[in-house]
């Protein structure tokens, strides 16, 4: 890619992500020639300003990856009030209860897979395939920051207010990115993530919610 | 040791701070970001005396125009304009003195469209994940200047005292872009690729930092099927789904699920900073001559 990038094609997410972790790893033990940023994708990763691409592209195949990565990336749980403004689509697209989805997506492990949109946005996997969601037809220009969101068989959050397609499903308060922290971001590749069901403060719920599901119509 | 502020007067049209970039944290999803013309950038930090790696003020089109409360040196380099002192013509491209309390003014452009403005000691607002570039995808560094800001310089410091022969080539005419195919060419037919190659573009007015835009035809996809979000580089030329191929500029998203026909060499990406709406633009498609991949 380019005269000083590299993408490794891979055949799965899983692939992808011990590709991703085997790279984190030569680097910091200082065994592969040095890279400016790795960039993992959901079948790829991308090495973006490696001094010296030539010899890295004929080292790579004589690597021993092992499989998928075992699940020991550190654990995160995130509470989420799931009053997001497109929950009942989500539960008329799954063809289950909107406690179902709650329970379904709660009740999964999640992992980051790969970051990207937004400083600090991460693309978990975890759902199974069956719960796959289209992407809204008409982006919202204004999704809170904290919205727990599903796109394909992804869950996201958004770190701050932005535009975004994603199907809204619930809140958090957790701060996503922060750049008092070290790394800023809270889910960085390999986290694991359980989502912890909430109530809905009082009086406050799905009002601010229904008013951007309002300003998408406008 | 403190080393005094310096005063927007003027902020013109979009005026931002930048450096070389924020590297390091694109997989976390944050933009390279950093100066678009960089031998530009690079060249006023020298003229002033400052390291490659200082802060300039990089203008779009109207220039900019600032006062400082101290003595310092400064240089206006990129796209040519007429740069005054308090009024008085002063040199473009070389290093000049502005008296404490003068105000530096940087007009608009007469050919290119990004001027940089380095100051003697730089600009030393408080970086963000090591660079002080503005990058305005994601929002991190400082605002674009407003007029009325103040910001904080450095201590004074000696000007260089090599001399830099700056040769100014005139305007563009033309914006020539070599483009190494892939990763992706093959999601586009080969007509596509032959069109890339031959047909004219050009620049779009809704281009910035993010991107260069471009008019023209529309490149035909082979492959219909939607992308696995990849990384993305600048230079990359990514082609969304109304065929209008995007050349990817420093402030660029880290991923996309648009697919990259070709990559654009850094070394000639720096050409595109100057591009102005309207610039005809060309595409040189090679293809790379490494062995295949695993």
């Amino acid at each position: 890619m380019g005269e000083d990038s590299l993408l490794l094609d891979l055949d799965s997410p899983a692939e992808a992500q011990a590709w991703h972790a085997e790279l984190l790893r030569r680097r910091g033990a200082g065994t592969v020639t040095p890279i400016r940023d790795i960039v993992p994708g959901e079948k790829t990763v991308l090495l973006y300003g490696v001094s010296d691409v030539d010899s890295i592209h004929r080292e790579l195949p004589r690597w021993s990856v092992s499989g998928p990565t075992a699940d020991d990336g550190p654990l995160v749980e995130i509470p989420v009030r799931y009053d997001g403004a497109d929950l009942g689509a989500v539960a008329g697209l799954w063809g289950v209860s909107e406690e179902e989805v709650v329970r379904v997506h709660s009740g999964a492990e999640h992992r980051v897979a790969f970051c990207g949109f937004a400083p600090g946005f991460a693309y978990l996997t975890g759902l199974p395939g069956a719960y796959q969601v289209p992407r809204l037809a008409v982006p919202r220009t204004s999704v809170p920051a904290g919205s727990v969101a599903l796109a394909g068989t992804y869950t996201g959050i958004y770190p701050r207010v932005s535009p975004g397609g994603w199907q809204l499903i619930g809140r958090t308060d957790v701060p996503l990115w922060d750049l008092e922290r070290e790394p800023a971001a809270l889910l960085t590749p390999g986290t694991r993530v359980r989502f912890v069901p909430q109530e809905p403060a009082p009086g406050e719920a799905p009002v601010s919610v229904r008013s951007t599901s309002a300003e998408r119509r406008a | 040791m403190s080393g005094g502020k310096l005063e927007v007067v003027r902020a013109g049209a979009l005026t931002t701070l930048q450096d070389l970039g924020r590297y390091g944290h694109a997989g976390l999803g944050v933009p390279r970001s950093g100066a678009l013309d960089q031998p530009a950038h690079r060249l006023a930090n020298r003229l002033v005396g400052n390291p490659a790696d200082a802060a300039t003020l990089e203008t779009t089109l109207t220039g900019v125009a600032v006062r400082a409360s101290q003595a310092v040196t400064v240089a206006v380099t990129g796209a040519p304009a007429p740069v005054r002192v308090d009024g008085r013509p002063v040199a473009w491209a070389a290093a000049v003195h502005l008296p404490a309390g003068a105000v530096l003014d940087v007009g608009l452009t007469t050919g290119g469209l990004r001027s940089y403005v380095a100051i003697g000691g730089g600009i030393t607002v408080a970086p963000v994940l090591g660079s002080r570039s503005t990058d305005l995808l994601s929002g991190l560094g400082p605002a674009p200047l407003a007029d009325g800001d103040a910001l904080p310089l450095g201590a004074r410091i000696a000007p260089s005292r090599h001399a830099d022969t700056v040769v100014w080539q005139g305007p563009q005419r033309e914006l020539v872009l070599p483009v190494l195919l892939g990763p992706r060419d093959d999601w586009f037919t080969g007509a596509a690729v032959r069109t890339l190659a031959a047909a004219r573009f050009s620049v779009s007015p809704a281009s910035n930092r993010i991107a260069l835009r471009t008019e023209g035809p529309a490149l035909e996809r082979a492959v219909h099927g939607e992308l696995a979000s990849e990384g993305m580089v600048p230079g990359a030329v990514q082609v969304p789904p109304d065929g209008k191929p995007v050349l990817f500029l420093a402030d660029c998203p880290t991923t996309g699920g648009y697919p990259v026909i070709g990559v654009v060499p850094e070394s000639r990406l720096f050409a595109a900073a100057q591009a102005v709406p309207g610039l005809p633009v060309r595409f040189v498609p090679t293809r790379r001559r490494r062995r295949p991949a695993e």
